[in-house]
């Protein structure tokens, strides 16, 4: 049997990205994949073809995947989505549960301002349309976290639909290019969290917090647009940084605040969609590329040795590197969705539809929370690379890292060093001592101030570039010096005193009369030599273009 | 010369209150020992003397000081137990929430206590108000008072149908049977019932009392533990019109903790005098006139229509075509959102928990067999039945386009410049019980709300008015349904049609012989309300 062109799953290659550059068509007014389906049945529906893949060679069984996700954002608000309790991570078990939370017969939803105007804010920030009229549902299923017995999300008529979110990967025939793609996001709907049921296997009992039943999400629903892995990441990290510039959301995979739910399907190209597995338990990027590349791989494999794909739910397993079926103890559910009849439907106004007079207390503008988005990350990037002339691939380092471009930004304005030099500091030398010992950019040692004076240091020529790697090094592990405070007690600033370095010069060519005579024959490469003694000499404390000139200037006469 | 306590209106003594003619606790004293002699009618499910008691020692205190709250303050009443209680029981008249204690008040309940009001107790129900005769909670039936009075009796020693007197007991109708007949045997001054498809008018008709259903929206729901949410509104009932008036002033309005309420300021529903009813134009309704119809009934409407046009009222036909599907369209909207709103009942988070622990889901299912009844079983059964996703278009889709016209109809008739309709309240007058139960809750609520339950599909205000007692003795009722928030004009046209057929008082002598309450009756007569 021939090999599937897709070599998936492969540590530390960038497959994917072969074929992301070379066949790329962009998918807008695609039929609608069902992906997304909110009510999430099981029955075994198809999702629309992706034409990415790369051309088939000759003889060549050829595979493409189609993956979709549901994200799920906690928003970032002080009370839940319909009650008064306050949202707080970590907070001691049932601590923060209002008769609501807890479904006390008679109590009734009341919708909280700050968890629409998160959504608002995220549906413009992802091009969506923002619709005036939404409406709520009751979702149902029997969980003991649930205590309602029922979800009210919005099923029928979401707060935003029909958006977009651009993003980037390395493409190109080298794989050397960032590329620009889209996905297409199907709707953004605001809904109640569950509590979490801790499972005590030991006692056989289950212990219920509802700490975080209520508490408001937005769920972002993207169209069946991507891939592979490394695109669900991609996208997945372009939106996280995109909730945290708005604030809508901490979005903290590791506490939960970001979910992603993956649905993958495989397919050859032109054939009717494959059957889709949905891949849940996502709790970090890097374990969100890891299945979904683990997941293609397997029902690749599957097909190949004649087997078939379940329609199933299957969770990763971080420590194997795999995805297993999950237990479905429900069987087949249906979630009877009924309108919830507690809530009015969401009207949203802009700034045409206002009613005269309106208490701005009562009503949401969505013109008004467009006037006042903040900067978004594309155009962080943008400014980045126009402003410093920085490449936009280390734009996109400089957001990726939490904290890292505020460091960057306080270092420029502190230096008189080129904005690209210091990008090259802070991407490079600082970046590569936080990754080695792995702190977060709040935990360096080293200051921006501190940088930057390293950087003046560096910028007028007082210390040799290498003496500065050195002070760096120090600043690093000897928290509280200046650069200037190293620069001096290890007598590391560059030999300013040109008699002092041209007698030193001419003692060295006395000392290697040898060499002297290699350059004079013509041997060009001799003199780095001489150069190298010379710093020796000087203890790395000269320049050696300024030694060169000196060697040069004596050699000749 | 004494007056007793049934001859008395809430507002009057409330003015009695005020100029020291009684004091509260003697007043709670009074309706504490008459809760206790008519125990055997089973309207209570809770009495909370002690609760009533320091109430009424509090009210006492601030009239000695002069700051009465107002109206309200001193006055017994008594909440039907779906209604949300701090500290105090509140069961449904379910197994599921047997010594449940709610840690909240529900909001009407709250602004009656605020307004200084005593708190008999918690009154008896159809387990979740799930029927029309409050015969099938978990605490027993209710009996109608009027079983029992002196004009029942007399009829029926008249024409002895040979039953032993002691099973031959009526209905109170329902579901808010026990708030009626707590109020009917003057044991509290005003009930709260709740009104999903007819539960506070259909038993106000059958015990002689003002039943009123607000419209829509205009009481907060909070704290009502649901059957409907889109139907169910808080009740009132009353003796009097002018009564359910100073309470419903109290109630109505905006609540944050209800996002269903109005958001608008709403005015004062005190009522006026109507002297004048030329100007109103009667609406009769041609469709509320079925074969079922007691002719006694029937007479009674005829003639309460005539007594508007002798008056010169206009009074006019009208139809609301889309009425006859009402029942079968509540069915299923009922059930669905009942299948919804039980589905929190699983024992986890308050009330009945089985002793089974092999599986949550085990735990869910033996919880709720033995918390729910057949009645709501079946209702949840039927409900989950109309929201599979296979049969979601087919019933309940189908069935809010209906509730829409239905609703449309009422528009109809009212912007073709009718004021208020006129129409039955229940077929015919209480029924005894061993008759009632021959037919199964269902039948009897199909049956018993078809004049009442199109009213909450459309959210308009309605109220039951008694008109007078049939050849047996027992008391009819009459219904007038107004705009929707045209809750006051509704009222006041009611109080004029209840100034107009003076209903008679119930007369209990066995019971209230000795409850008179030593006030002089000029006084009385010579105290309005509002000075």
């Amino acid at each position: 049997m021939a090999a599937p062109v897709l070599r998936l799953g492969c540590p530390g290659t960038r497959w994917a990205l072969a074929w992301v550059g070379s066949g790329f068509h962009h998918r807008r007014g695609a039929s609608i994949g069902s992906t997304s389906n909110p009510t999430r049945e099981q029955s075994a529906v198809t999702q629309k073809p992706l034409h990415t893949a790369q051309k088939p060679r000759k003889g060549e069984h050829k595979w493409e995947a189609v993956v979709g996700l549901e994200i799920h954002a906690q928003i970032s608000s002080n009370s839940k989505l319909f009650s008064g309790s306050q949202v707080c991570f970590s907070a001691p078990p049932n601590s923060l549960v209002s008769f609501f939370d807890a479904s006390l017969p008679g109590t009734l939803p009341v919708l909280n301002r700050r968890c629409v105007e998160a959504a608002v804010m995220t549906g413009l920030a992802l091009n969506c349309h923002i619709n005036k009229k939404s409406l709520f549902d009751r979702k149902h299923y029997f969980y003991a976290d649930l205590p309602a017995g029922y979800q009210i999300t919005q099923q029928r008529l979401p707060i935003a639909v029909n958006g977009s979110l651009v993003y980037s990967v390395w493409g190109g025939k080298k794989r050397n290019q960032m590329v620009s793609r889209t996905v297409r996001i199907k709707q953004i709907q605001l809904e109640q969290d569950s509590g979490k049921s801790l499972h005590d296997d030991l006692r056989a009992q289950t212990l219920i917090d509802l700490n975080r039943a209520g508490v408001g999400l937005l769920e972002v629903v993207l169209e069946p647009d991507l891939s592979c892995g490394e695109e669900a990441a991609t996208v997945v990290r372009e939106l996280q940084l995109i909730l945290q510039a708005l604030g809508t959301s901490q979005a903290n995979m590791s506490e939960g605040q970001l979910r992603v739910d993956a649905n993958v399907s495989v397919h050859h190209p032109g054939e009717p969609l494959g059957i889709r597995t949905e891949v849940k338990n996502l709790n970090s990027i890097r374990f969100l590329a890891k299945a979904i590349d683990f997941e293609i791989q397997r029902q690749i494999n599957e097909l190949e040795t004649g087997g078939e794909i379940l329609n199933e739910t299957r969770s990763f397993d971080c420590q194997l590197g795999c995805t297993v079926p999950m237990r479905d103890k429900e069987g087949k559910q249906d979630y009877r969705f009924m309108p919830e009849p507690n809530l009015p439907p969401l009207v949203l106004y802009d700034s045409t539809s206002l009613p005269a007079g309106a208490d701005s207390q009562q009503v949401i503008n969505i013109d008004q929370i467009r006037d006042t988005l903040p900067e978004l990350p594309s155009v962080t990037r943008e400014r980045l690379v126009q402003q410093y002339g920085l490449l936009p691939e280390h734009s996109f380092t400089l957001l990726n890292e939490v904290g890292l471009l505020e460091f960057f930004q306080n270092v420029i304005k502190e230096t008189r060093a080129e904005p690209k030099k210091v990008a090259n500091w802070v991407l490079n030398t600082f970046l590569g001592y936080l990754k080695q010992q792995n702190l977060a950019v709040s935990e360096s040692p080293v200051s921006p101030s501190a940088l930057a004076e390293l950087l003046n240091l560096l910028d007028s020529k007082a210390i040799s570039s290498s003496a500065a790697k050195q002070v760096f090094q120090e600043l690093w592990s000897a928290e509280g010096k200046t650069a200037a405070q190293v620069v001096s007690e290890q007598k590391l600033e560059l030999m300013q005193d040109l008699e002092a370095l041209d007698r030193l010069c001419l003692s060295t060519m006395e000392g290697h009369p040898q060499v002297v005579m290699d350059v004079k024959k013509g041997n060009s490469r001799a003199i780095n030599k001489l150069i190298g003694l010379v710093r020796k000499a000087t203890l790395s404390r000269a320049d050696p273009a300024l030694i060169k000139d000196i060697l040069e200037k004596r050699l000749r006469s | 010369m004494g007056s007793k306590i049934n001859e008395l209106r809430g507002q009057k003594v409330s003015a009695a209150l005020k100029q020291g003619q009684i004091t509260p606790t003697e007043l709670c004293r009074k309706c504490l020992s008459l809760i206790q002699k008519t125990k055997f009618l089973n309207a209570y499910i809770t009495v909370s003397e002690e609760v009533a008691l320091k109430q009424a020692e509090e009210s006492e205190k601030r009239y000695k000081k002069g700051q009465s709250l107002g109206d309200l303050d001193g006055i017994p009443i008594a909440v039907k137990d779906n209604f949300s209680t701090s500290g105090i029981e509140t069961t449904c008249a379910s197994n599921m929430l047997k010594g449940y204690v709610p840690p909240y008040n529900a909001t009407v309940v709250q602004k009656l206590l605020d307004q200084g009001a005593l708190l008999m107790g918690k009154t008896n129900l159809d387990e979740f108000a799930m029927g029309s005769g409050s015969t099938d909670g978990v605490f027993g039936p209710v009996k109608n008072p009027w079983s029992y009075s002196k004009q029942y009796r007399e009829k029926k020693q008249q024409n002895p149908h040979g039953e032993s007197e002691d099973s031959n007991w009526l209905i109170t109708g329902g579901s808010s049977g026990g708030s009626a007949a707590a109020v009917s045997t003057f044991t509290c001054f005003a009930a709260l019932g709740s009104d999903t498809g007819g539960s506070t008018r259909n038993p106000a008709a059958h015990c002689g009392l003002v039943g009123f259903k607000p419209s829509y929206g205009l009481v907060s729901r909070h704290g009502l533990i649901p059957l409907v949410n889109s139907m169910d509104v808080p009740g009132i009932l009353t003796r009097y019109v002018d009564d359910t008036a100073i309470v419903l002033d109290i109630l109505a309005g905006h609540d944050p903790r209800d996002s269903t309420t109005v958001q608008e300021p709403v005015k004062s529903f005190i009522l006026p005098t109507l002297t004048d009813v030329s100007k109103l134009c009667i609406g009769i309704p041609k469709e509320y006139l079925v074969p079922e119809l007691s002719s006694e009934v029937r007479s009674l409407w005829s003639k309460a229509a005539d007594l508007f046009e002798s008056e010169g009222a206009k009074v006019i036909e009208v139809s609301l075509p889309h009425t006859c599907y009402s029942i079968i369209c509540y069915h299923v909207l009922c059930t669905s959102e009942v299948a919804s709103n039980m589905a929190r009942f699983d024992g986890l988070e308050y009330g009945h928990r089985c002793d089974i622990n092999v599986s949550t889901e085990a735990m869910y299912a033996a919880t709720r067999r033995e918390g729910f009844n057949d009645v709501v079983r079946g209702r949840i059964l039927s409900g989950n039945f109309f929201l599979l996703k296979e049969n979601y278009e087919n019933y309940f889709i189908k069935a809010q386009k209906v509730r829409r016209l239905i609703a449309n109809d009422f528009v109809n008739v009212f912007n073709s410049g009718v004021d208020v309709l006129l129409t039955p309240t229940t077929l015919r007058e209480a029924v005894p019980y061993l008759e009632f139960i021959k037919e199964d809750n269902r039948t009897r609520s199909a049956q018993d709300d078809i004049f009442t339950q199109a009213v909450n599909m459309a959210g308009l205000p309605a109220v039951s008015i008694p008109v007078s007692l049939s050849s047996e003795g027992l008391p009819i009722g009459l219904q007038f349904i107004g705009r929707a928030f045209c809750d006051q004009q509704l009222l006041t046209v009611a109080k004029w049609f209840e100034k107009q057929v003076q209903f008679p008082v119930i007369q209990l002598p066995q019971l209230l012989d000795d409850c008179s309450l030593s006030l002089e009756n000029e006084k009385l007569a010579s105290t309005s309300l509002k000075q």
